[in-house]
């Protein structure tokens, strides 16, 4: 039942090291999903994302942090589009609704920070460029697929077993984000059986673009 | 039963926050990441194709075995540590998988309907061949499938039986994932449970019911509470 389209075609230029395996597409998606990131990564990924996990002493701290800058880039993002998205009906609502959650996300999120005695990062500034309710969905689309496969990938990277429980069940609210954002775009909620999961590097590199400093 | 795990709603995810400054006890080191990436790559080399040798040598479970753990009690009729939690989670997935086919066989959805719940239908399945595959390479022995029985009276209520099943689905994974002591079957394990929460989504969109009824933070249930939640529906 495997697509034989990309899931996530925003995410094709991070993808490319995968691509250049001797693994196709769909062995690819298959085994990462069982795999996640660390795995999938070191073994048939090679060198780039090899780099990227010579970086998992990351602590507990940094990897929160990390979390922090995606749900501070989401909450920034659905605060924008009250005003610029032009939505109507159901999916003004949805904004509503989504935009609550990522805020007490960041809110967690940047609390569970102190409480680790590590010190919040600051807010960046972000640039979304659309210009209408159907730019702001496929936007709308690639962030909250990408959290969810960020938090599948950092996961198993958490140390404190709190901590992995408040991650848990941030995930399963971006999943669910993702999931009705999806049905917004006619698209399928749940593409495959197993949600791929991105290393820091690879979700820094799809979410660069938005990150004006 | 669709309040089990609705009651809870502001409760564990806040507290779990609070937690974390008081719980001094480190989970687990990632530092062997080479030697766990070699381990679950045989997994997966034996899942993919069943043909690599290197597959019989996986030591998976080696860091976790190490790091002890307190585990969900509940899931120790399944099987000791991770092997009984992946035989937990795919005895749900046996009862999701046949769920779906029986709904299919009811003739009670057509269309568009039809289509999510093949698509989701197929999904389970999916998760039922990864687990079992799981549970063998990590030496265990894979939960039989349950016979089951599900109440198929009307469109409505089977979707509605549906939600349910599928928003218990994912709490149950969430109660779980910090009991797992491989980052490997972590890993798995994360990959299926935001699919579940996407088809728990997805189906409350259909029901006009919220998307996330538990708020900001998803709310875990324990083995027991998702165990009594089924048993109507196994039948033997």
């Amino acid at each position: 039942m495997s697509n034989e389209q990309l899931v996530h075609p925003e995410l094709a230029a991070v993808q490319v090291e995968e691509e250049s395996g001797d693994l196709s597409r769909s062995e690819v998606i298959l085994k990462g999903a069982l795999a996640a990131g660390a795995v999938y990564g070191t073994l048939m990924v090679g060198p780039f994302v090899r780099k990227a996990f010579a970086m998992t002493g990351s602590s507990d701290v940094d990897i929160v942090n990390f979390a922090l800058t995606l749900e501070y880039l989401e909450s920034t993002f659905y605060a924008e589009a009250k005003k610029r998205a032009g939505a109507k009906g159901d999916l003004k609502q949805l904004i509503e609704l989504i935009g609550k959650d990522e805020d007490q996300h960041v809110e967690a999120l940047a609390g569970t920070v102190k409480k680790l005695g590590g010190k919040p990062v600051a807010k960046p500034k972000f640039d979304f460029e659309y210009d209408d309710t159907a730019g702001f969905l496929k936007l709308a689309q690639t962030f909250e697929d990408t959290g969810v496969s960020a938090y599948n990938g950092a996961g198993p990277m958490i140390e404190e077993k709190t901590v992995l429980e408040a991650a848990g069940s941030i995930v399963q609210v971006e999943a669910r984000h993702a999931a009705a954002i999806r049905l917004q775009n006619k698209e399928e909620p749940a593409p495959e059986a197993f949600d791929m999961a991105l290393t820091e590097a690879q979700v820094l590199k799809a979410v660069e673009p938005f990150i004006a400093s | 039963m669709a309040e089990g795990t609705e009651e809870k709603r502001d409760g564990a995810p806040r507290s779990a926050l609070e937690r974390v400054a008081s719980d001094p006890v480190s989970r687990r080191r990632f530092v062997a990441l080479t030697g766990g990436s070699a381990a679950l790559g045989a997994v997966l080399a034996a899942c993919g194709s069943g043909g690599d040798s290197t597959a019989t040598t996986t030591t998976t479970s080696t860091a976790g075995e190490k790091m002890g753990g307190a585990g969900d009690s509940e899931t120790e009729q399944f099987g000791k540590g991770d092997v009984g939690i992946l035989n937990y989670a795919l005895t749900l997935e046996y009862l999701e998988t046949a769920f779906y086919e029986d709904v299919i066989e009811s003739g009670l959805f057509k269309g568009a309907e039809l289509a999510t719940i093949k698509k989701f239908g197929s999904e389970e399945a999916q998760h039922v061949a990864a687990l079992h595959a799981t549970v063998k390479k990590l030496g265990g022995k894979p939960a039989p499938m349950p016979k089951t029985e599900f109440p198929l009276k009307s469109a409505k209520s089977v979707l509605e039986l549906a939600g349910t099943v599928e928003n218990l689905g994912a709490a149950a994974y969430l109660g779980q994932a910090a009991n797992i002591e491989s980052p490997e079957v972590l890993a798995a394990a994360l990959s299926i449970h935001s699919v579940e929460g996407r088809h728990a989504a997805a189906l409350n969109t259909l029901l006009g019911q919220p998307i996330t009824p538990d708020g900001a933070f998803a709310v875990p249930a324990d083995a027991k509470t998702v165990l009594e939640s089924v048993e109507p529906f196994i039948v033997g």
